[in-house]
């Protein structure tokens, strides 16, 4: 499986929209593209994974460097769209209470 | 250099063979020519240079410019020479690192071994498969020979050699504890502070940590994040999902982590396991987690050590059934 992310670029916004599975195999296209948005001071991130039917902790561990990359630079991260696989990961993980996530907004798929 | 020589008349008869025929039995030799050649490390401009060789003999009248142009050939394949000569030593080194990581790995295996104690009071179960050559999984019994039985159950996020690494960091810190009792949200406590200070910010561990006590059968547990355990009632023949919240370990030097009780009834069991358990797939299908206990229910008559073994058999059996994450799996039954 392949992981595609987009990214948009608006102000001090940017959207990244990924599609597929973040995996030990797609982790590190992941983190190539997140951590260095995320070092833009001021910046807000926003990660939509409606279409990611599959990650597993290394994908976690992307999501918690970029987290501690925003704490050193100033900048925010939200996750947007989880489908409840997912969630429940960053539910078990802990990761709810210090990562901001829109589950208001949870993708049912 | 006589197998040199050798392969030079070769490659000359070869050549002459194929100008005279145009026949493909000659070039599929020539195919078998050049596999040779790699076997024995000869470099590209090594063949021109037999090649050259080859047509001087041949043809004793050959023209200055196609000689010159020969020449021209081979300057231009040195590079190609050097690039091949990298790629051998490259070959080279990978064989050797991969045999310096099967005694890495070796050696992981008896750093981290854990001995599963023998008690009375309780029939215990413990099983770990790693997916890959190094095991990311852990776990560790600790009996203080006074009725209390500590047991961790970690996952090191962060695959292969450097999770490995780590989960010798973690053993050694739980060594280092004093011998004493200990709760497990201290434990924990303590271990999220050594790994914070001493991690790569990608990696993170997963811990579930219990203490069973065999004086007055409670079972005391607290997680950092790690996959929910379950309790099974013998009487209902039902499971319920033991979970505390908790931050993974390495995220957040400031956690702390939460405590919970349970009273083990006799024949009842205390399941951990790693995410490996529930994200074991079969093809493009994901085990879901009833499945796996309804699993353990149908085994739940034989001795706990049987019970994971078959629990994994089972899942192994299954058709395109693929193995992504280390597989651990313990059980603990109170037995009187």
């Amino acid at each position: 499986m392949n992981l595609t992310i987009d990214v948009t670029n608006k102000e001090n916004l940017a959207y990244l929209s990924l599609s597929g599975e973040v995996d030990a195999f797609t982790a590190p296209k992941l983190k190539e593209a997140l951590l260095p948005l995320t070092k833009e001071e001021g910046q807000t991130v926003e990660v939509d994974l409606q279409d990611v039917n599959y990650m597993d902790s290394t994908g976690l561990g992307v999501f918690i460097s970029a987290l501690k990359s925003t704490k050193e630079h100033n900048s925010e991260m939200r996750l947007v769209h989880l489908q409840e696989r997912v969630y429940r990961l960053f539910k078990i993980t802990g990761l709810t209470e210090i990562i901001t996530i829109d589950s208001a907004v949870r993708g049912e798929k | 250099m006589s197998t040199l020589k050798l392969e030079l008349e070769n490659y000359k008869e070869l050549l002459q063979e194929y100008i005279r025929t145009k026949d493909e039995q000659a070039l599929y030799q020539a195919e078998q020519f050049s596999k040779q050649s790699m076997q024995h490390n000869i470099s590209p401009e090594e063949i021109i240079n037999v090649h050259i060789q080859s047509l001087e003999e041949i043809y004793p009248d050959m023209p200055d410019y196609i000689q010159a142009s020969m020449s021209f050939l081979l300057e231009t394949m040195i590079s190609y020479g050097l690039a091949y000569q990298e790629y051998q030593s490259l070959r080279e080194r990978q064989l050797e690192l991969k045999s310096e990581i099967s005694v890495a790995a070796n050696m992981q295996k008896t750093l981290l071994s854990t001995v599963k104690p023998e008690l009375d009071e309780l029939d215990i179960g413990a099983l770990s498969v790693p997916a890959k050559q190094m095991n990311g999984d852990y776990h560790h019994f600790v009996y203080d020979g006074d009725g209390a039985l500590g047991i961790a159950v970690a996952d090191v996020i962060g695959k292969g050699v450097p999770a490995a690494l780590c989960m010798s960091m973690i053993k050694y810190s739980m060594d280092s504890f004093p011998e004493m009792r200990m709760d497990p949200s201290v434990i924990l406590g303590s271990l999220n502070r050594v790994v914070e200070r001493n991690v790569d910010s990608s990696m993170f561990i997963t811990m579930f940590y219990g203490m069973y006590d065999t004086k007055d059968h409670t079972f005391s547990f607290s997680s950092a994040g790690h996959e929910p355990g379950f309790y099974y009632h013998k009487d209902k023949d039902e499971f319920e999902e033991i979970d505390v919240p908790g931050l993974v370990l390495g995220v957040s030097a400031e956690t702390t982590y939460k405590q919970k009780q349970l009273k083990v009834e006799q024949g009842d069991m205390v399941i951990l396991l790693t995410d490996g358990v529930t994200e074991c797939r079969q093809g493009d299908r994901f085990i879901e987690q009833e499945e796996i206990l309804h699993v353990i229910k149908s085994y739940a008559h034989l001795p706990s050590q049987e019970i994971v073994e078959q629990v994994y058999k089972h899942f192994e059996r299954l058709q395109d059934f693929q193995l992504r994450d280390d597989f651990t799996l313990i059980i603990l039954r109170r037995n009187v």
